[in-house]
């Protein structure tokens, strides 16, 4: 694995992207927000506190999606009126990337769908409308509007120094998952499903005091 | 980090509370004055002075450790729900189960009845059909009742903020031992499914002291005892009777009806004395057998009535019987037409083998001035259709009764429900 190294633009210690096309990354030892332009690395703001987080997926946890290893490079923390989330970044063995959802021990792999045609407006996609997505049909169940905590590790986009998202999650009677992001003009679409714990067979999952 | 958030003190009474929901837990209730509050945000606080009056005790304390699908579960919070249903208030008891890797799994518990409940990450759909169905994982799951229910009181931890008197519209429906149930708030619509578990099983899971008490009544989702039997006893009772059709198809196919006596007589009626006694004649074999003693008439518009005894000429005994054979015919508007028949035959069960003779007395209408022939026949070993019947009803017996006890049980539960008769 080839490993890019540089040197943090704020405090000079070693920067190491664990994965070749990662735009954005955390300086481990002043907690900056480093992105990168082609050979440049840019220092673009302070890591705010992460809050305090019970997911047992850590920076580093391996795992297995559909017989697909990957590594969890990166996470995006939102939180919300009634809760929050973390969005896992997920590196294949492909080098393709994933995510990987986890709501209070809910989870749910899914991954950017590149052209996915027009996609429904904000205002369009309110609670109950169906749509189908190749050959996925979901329904809308929920929108969210989240607040965006912080990130840590490696991303496959600049993604830092958010306010408000709007999130529309959809699901289908086979438990299939779709969300329409709307932090961009147009909105992305993930498109995946939701995963048992034991199907993810995953390794250095952090530890609870007591479990 | 890990293990940060394992207690705070209460921002009303000081009381120390122990937190087991780790970062999840969006409220904690004190266990010493009632207060709601959210552990990472002190500015919520919820005075609850009348839940905290309330003191309802959790069948599992809060803080028990259980085993469920093979994981380990904390018990970190409980809550008393109401619906009311006609004026009627009913209540019953849901606990919070969290472990830090498979998540949250619930329990409610009503009158010694326990459902399992875990959220459903796929959708429902609604199935189309004449009742309110939803149709989930290949299984139609029946409507059984929509509510809307009442928290009335809260302890320990939950992941989400418990609001004072928090009100959301549910809707169960049931595929015994399962059921999916639709929480609808403004926001949001949330399935869960539950499976019905014996409260021993709960008590084993959770390692609870004594024994569970008795379920009373019969729970929404409870599986009937009886379901599966009815069609066990129902293929049970189809082999019987084929083997009983087999048997009886033997016994019509090999049985002789062997004459053993036949005379030819005539009577006038008003000629002297109607009554006579026949020859002897032996009934052979060394069991039991039916006999059979048939009159074929010579009747035209009119009836006889033959007053017959069977006599034993070993022991003297006499079977009385009666037989009335009557003929009619005519024309009408419809064209001809035939009413009753020339031939009658009675059949005795069980003569024991010996001599007999038959004391005959035919009456007629007395206007009548007509000679009636008749031959007279007697046969023995002359199959009868009729105990096959009495053993065919006997057989139907069980099932009849499985199945009527499986619908009173499926009436029971329904009677529950939103679509009682």
């Amino acid at each position: 694995m080839t490993s890019p190294t540089g040197q943090c633009p704020n405090c000079s210690a070693p920067i190491t992207f664990a994965w070749p096309s990662a735009v954005q990354t955390v300086c481990a030892h002043c907690r900056s927000i480093v992105v990168r332009h082609d050979v440049d690395l840019r220092a673009v703001g302070i890591v705010s506190d992460l809050p305090p987080d019970s997911s047992p997926i850590q920076i580093g946890t391996r795992g297995r999606f559909e017989g697909d290893p990957f590594t969890v490079t990166g996470r995006i923390a939102y939180e919300y009126d009634n809760g929050g989330w973390n969005e896992w970044h997920l590196l294949f063995g492909d080098r393709s990337s994933g995510w990987l959802s986890d709501a209070q021990a809910e989870y749910a792999v899914s991954r950017l769908v590149e052209q996915p045609g027009r996609l429904p407006t904000a205002d369009e996609a309110t609670v109950g409308r169906r749509y189908t997505f190749g050959s996925v049909s979901l329904q809308v169940t929920t929108r969210t509007t989240a607040k965006y905590r912080g990130v840590d590790g490696e991303l496959p986009f600049e993604y830092w120094d958010k306010s408000a998202v709007l999130f529309v999650d959809m699901r289908s009677p086979a438990a299939e998952f779709a969300t329409l992001d709307f932090s961009e003009d147009p909105a992305l679409l993930f498109l995946g499903r939701f995963v048992g714990y034991d199907e993810l067979s995953l390794e250095g999952v952090r530890r609870f005091e007591g479990w | 980090m890990v293990g940060e958030t394992t207690g705070l003190n209460c921002r009303t009474c000081g009381a120390a509370i122990d937190l087991r929901g780790l970062t999840h837990t969006r409220t904690v209730v004190c266990s010493s004055c009632g207060t709601i509050q959210d552990p990472h945000d002190p500015t919520v606080r919820i005075l609850q002075e009348a839940w905290a009056r309330m003191r309802i005790t959790p069948t599992i304390p809060i803080g028990t450790r259980g085993t469920v699908d093979g994981h380990r579960y904390d018990v970190i919070g409980f809550q008393y729900r109401t619906i009311e249903v006609e004026g009627e208030t009913y209540g019953w008891n849901e606990y919070v189960l969290f472990n830090p890797y498979y998540g949250f799994k619930y329990l409610s518990e009503y009158d010694g009845h326990w459902n399992l409940v875990t959220p459903l990450q796929a959708l429902p759909e609604m199935a189309p059909g004449r009742t309110s169905a939803a149709r989930y994982a290949g299984k139609r799951f029946r409507h059984f009742q929509s509510a809307d229910a009442a928290t009335a009181y809260v302890l320990g931890e939950f992941p989400w903020r418990v609001r004072a008197g928090d009100v959301v519209h549910t809707a169960d429906y049931v595929a015994p031992p399962e059921m999916l149930s639709a929480e609808r708030t403004e926001e949001e619509t949330t399935w869960s499914h539950g499976r019905y578990v014996d409260g021993r099983d709960i008590w084993t899971m959770f390692k609870m002291p004594g024994s569970a008490p008795r379920a009373r009544g019969i729970f929404a989702d409870q599986p009937s005892p009886w379901a599966g039997r009815t069609g066990r006893f129902w293929r049970g009772f189809t082999v019987l009777a084929l083997v009983l059709l087999v048997v009886m198809g033997l016994r019509f196919a090999t049985a002789s009806r062997k004459p053993i006596f036949a005379g030819a007589y005539s009577f006038r009626p008003g000629t002297g004395e109607p009554s006579f006694v026949t020859e002897p004649f032996a009934v052979e074999g060394s069991r039991p057998t039916t006999v059979e003693v048939a009159f074929d008439t010579n009747l035209s518009n009119n009836w006889t009535y033959f007053n017959v005894a069977l006599v034993s000429m070993d022991s003297g005994s006499a079977l009385d019987f009666g037989k009335e054979v009557s003929y009619y015919f005519g024309r009408d508007s419809d064209g001809n037409w035939t009413e009753g028949s020339r031939r009658g035959a009675v059949r005795i069960p069980s003569v024991d083998p010996g001599s007999y003779y038959l004391r005959v007395e035919p009456e007629t209408d007395a206007r009548s001035r007509t000679a009636v022939n008749y031959q007279l026949t007697v046969r023995e070993d002359v199959p009868t259709w009729w105990p096959y019947l009495v053993i065919l009803g006997l057989l139907a017996v069980p099932p009849v009764l499985v199945t009527m006890r499986a619908a009173s049980f499926e009436t029971k539960r329904w009677q529950e429900s939103d679509h009682a008769g």
